[in-house]
């Protein structure tokens, strides 16, 4: 059985590593620049509160009852979206939003199809096992 | 012959009471989510997916917190020999776990949300469910007093007990605008933390197994054996830097993809052990298969190779990038949350409600058809939620891709193996959940002793201490 010393060395050194590694990610977040609008994080907000991941993927997280939204801005564009939030769907009820909920929820969803790409068709693999965007 | 026991129903024993009553009401939940997958529209002016799905969601992730907890109060007390630090601390933690979940399931009734994935309540009120954990943590720690030559599950309580509150309090650092700003920043630190937070769980969960394990075989080797402690450093390990295979397909950091997959790959040595003692397990497990918590701790086993091994296929992110977003994650969270955690969580229900004025002899054949139902029925819905998972795989890489409406359609057969499955599993709980909760309210409500049977080990599987 190991000693109690050699236990704690261990878990002292897997402790000081992920604080490092926490800290680091904290102070070192992988978007520096962030030109964030008002109505950008009001639709952030209006995402929330309606519980849109609920039924709704962003890059594949969420739930899976609706389709994925990451890049729904650059595909389909504002009309398409504003026209869906104004009626609902058959499946999807009609949250009765504002004219400027609208409006923000689309800014977000345009903010969050400028950060990257999800389609899984886009991934380079590599034989290693990793993939690159 | 003995009389059977007259204790009172404990704080510690009314987390586990609490936690599978929230089971049950969970599951249920579960079973409407599962219907709107097949008739889409079901009750979307009231009861809606967005209200259904964390109503579900958080009833079962408070089954398993509750569990975890009552696990650990219960085995810490017979581990030291004495009585938790307060009892007062303890019964203002159950209060206050109590009030915030029927908060939270009555805000999503009622369509109030503001918080996000698994949190969706409004942020203030995580702020009671971090304070019950501080009291929890505080309890734990004085009734400890010392950790020196303490064995691996003292040491993997402690971990999970540090690690939840530190990862929750992570999970909100989004309510600062510095991390909430930019979308991939924020889901860094969200799945940074909600990984790591599954880990604590499981910390728990798996310290209390540990405990249970040497309890039923009455030996007191393994807890303190070199193996036990190379598995929680791997275990920690993989806690703290596994996290990444979350987000393997969002533009974040390069390296927190990498040491994701790296650490991932440890696991591997994880289901060789598991491989390498089957034999083992099999003659042990026929030894001690008179016991319900055996039971489960067997089941539990088997579903944490299944469970493994798909998390492991899952963690090279070549494989991910197709299995991301589809119902194989799905799969995965299901085996891990029912088949290890809820489980595990059952075993020590079978091993602490045990102590009641009431014998359960006359539910052991309903135990038994609840176990195999459970088990069976578990299994039914995991390989569909695959199935499903590999078709919309496929969908998602296809060069011609037909409209998602189309491909949900597709996968209507799997959705409806997946309900029925569900039926199924939600009778076997229930057949499971309600003589356990049955008798610890008769004996709460009429505690005298109304039957005798055999002192422990007894055949039935059911002890007396």
């Amino acid at each position: 059985m190991p000693s109690d010393k050699q236990k704690m060395t261990v878990a002292v050194l897997l402790l000081v590593s992920f604080l490092s590694y926490s800290f680091y990610i904290y102070t070192s977040l992988p978007v520096k620049e962030i030109p964030v609008s008002k109505k950008t994080s009001e639709g952030k907000q209006v995402w929330q509160k309606y519980n849109c991941n609920a039924c709704h993927q962003v890059y594949g997280l969420g739930g899976y009852l609706g389709p994925d939204l990451t890049n729904v801005y650059s595909k389909r564009g504002p009309n398409y979206i504003s026209s869906f939030l104004k009626s609902g769907t058959a499946i999807m009820p009609n949250f009765h939003l504002s004219d400027a909920e609208i409006q923000s929820l689309t800014a977000y969803l345009q903010n969050i199809d400028s950060s990257g790409k999800a389609d899984p068709r886009t991934f380079k693999i590599h034989y290693n096992g990793t993939i690159e965007q | 012959m003995v009389p059977l026991n007259n204790k009172p129903l404990t704080t510690s024993k009314l987390f586990l009471v609490a936690g599978l009553l929230l089971l049950a009401v969970g599951i249920l939940f579960g079973l409407v989510g599962a219907l709107q997958y097949i008739i889409p529209g079901l009750f979307k002016k009231y009861l809606s997916f967005e209200r259904i799905r964390p109503l579900h969601v958080s009833s079962v992730v408070f089954w398993i917190i509750f569990g975890a907890m009552g696990g650990v109060l219960t085995y810490l007390q017979e581990h030291t020999g004495k009585k938790l630090y307060s009892a007062l601390l303890l019964k203002i933690q159950f209060t206050i776990f109590c009030l915030s979940i029927l908060a939270i399931l009555v805000s999503y009734s009622f369509g109030v949300f503001g918080g996000r994935e698994y949190w969706e309540f409004h942020p203030l009120l995580a702020l009671p469910i971090a304070i019950g954990w501080v009291l929890f943590l505080v309890n734990f720690l004085k009734s400890m007093g010392s950790f020196r030559k303490q064995p691996v599950y003292v040491w993997m309580w402690l971990t999970g007990v540090i690690f939840f509150l530190f990862t929750f309090a992570e999970s909100y650092l989004w309510v600062f605008p510095y991390f909430r700003n930019n979308v991939v920043n924020d889901m860094t630190i969200q799945w940074k933390s909600y990984g790591s937070m599954v880990g604590s769980w499981n910390m728990l969960i798996y310290g209390s197994s540990i405990f249970l394990m040497d309890k039923i075989s009455n030996t007191k080797t393994y807890g303190h054996s070199t193996i036990a402690f190379v598995l929680y450093f791997t275990g920690l390990f993989n806690l703290m830097f596994n996290w990444g295979h979350h987000i393997y397909t969002l533009p974040t950091h390069a390296y927190v993809k990498h040491i994701s997959y790296a650490v991932s790959m440890t696991e591997l040595f994880i289901l060789g052990r598991i491989i390498y003692l089957w034999r083992a397990s099999l003659s042990t497990a026929k030894k001690h298969f008179y016991s319900f918590s055996y039971r489960f701790l067997a089941a539990a086993d088997v579903w944490i190779f299944l469970t493994l091994l798909l998390a492991i296929f899952m963690s090279v992110p070549a494989i991910n990038v197709y299995t991301h977003g589809t119902h194989i994650t799905v799969a995965h969270t299901m085996g891990a949350t029912i088949g290890i955690n809820s489980f595990l969580l059952l075993a020590f229900g079978f091993d602490i409600l045990n102590d009641t004025c009431r014998t359960f002899e006359p539910y052991k054949k309903m135990f038994t058809t609840g176990y195999w139902l459970t088990n069976i029925s578990l299994f039914t819905f995991w390989i569909s939620l695959i199935i499903a998972g590999v078709i919309k795989a496929q969908w998602q890489m296809s060069i011609s891709q037909v409209p998602f409406s189309s491909m949900m359609q597709q996968l209507k057969p799997f959705f409806i193996g997946f309900f029925i499955s569900g039926c199924f599993l939600v009778t076997g709980f229930i057949m499971i959940i309600y003589p356990l909760l049955k008798n610890q309210l008769a004996c709460y409500f009429n505690p005298k002793p109304r039957d005798i049977f055999p002192a422990y080990p007894s055949s039935n599987g059911f002890s007396v201490k």
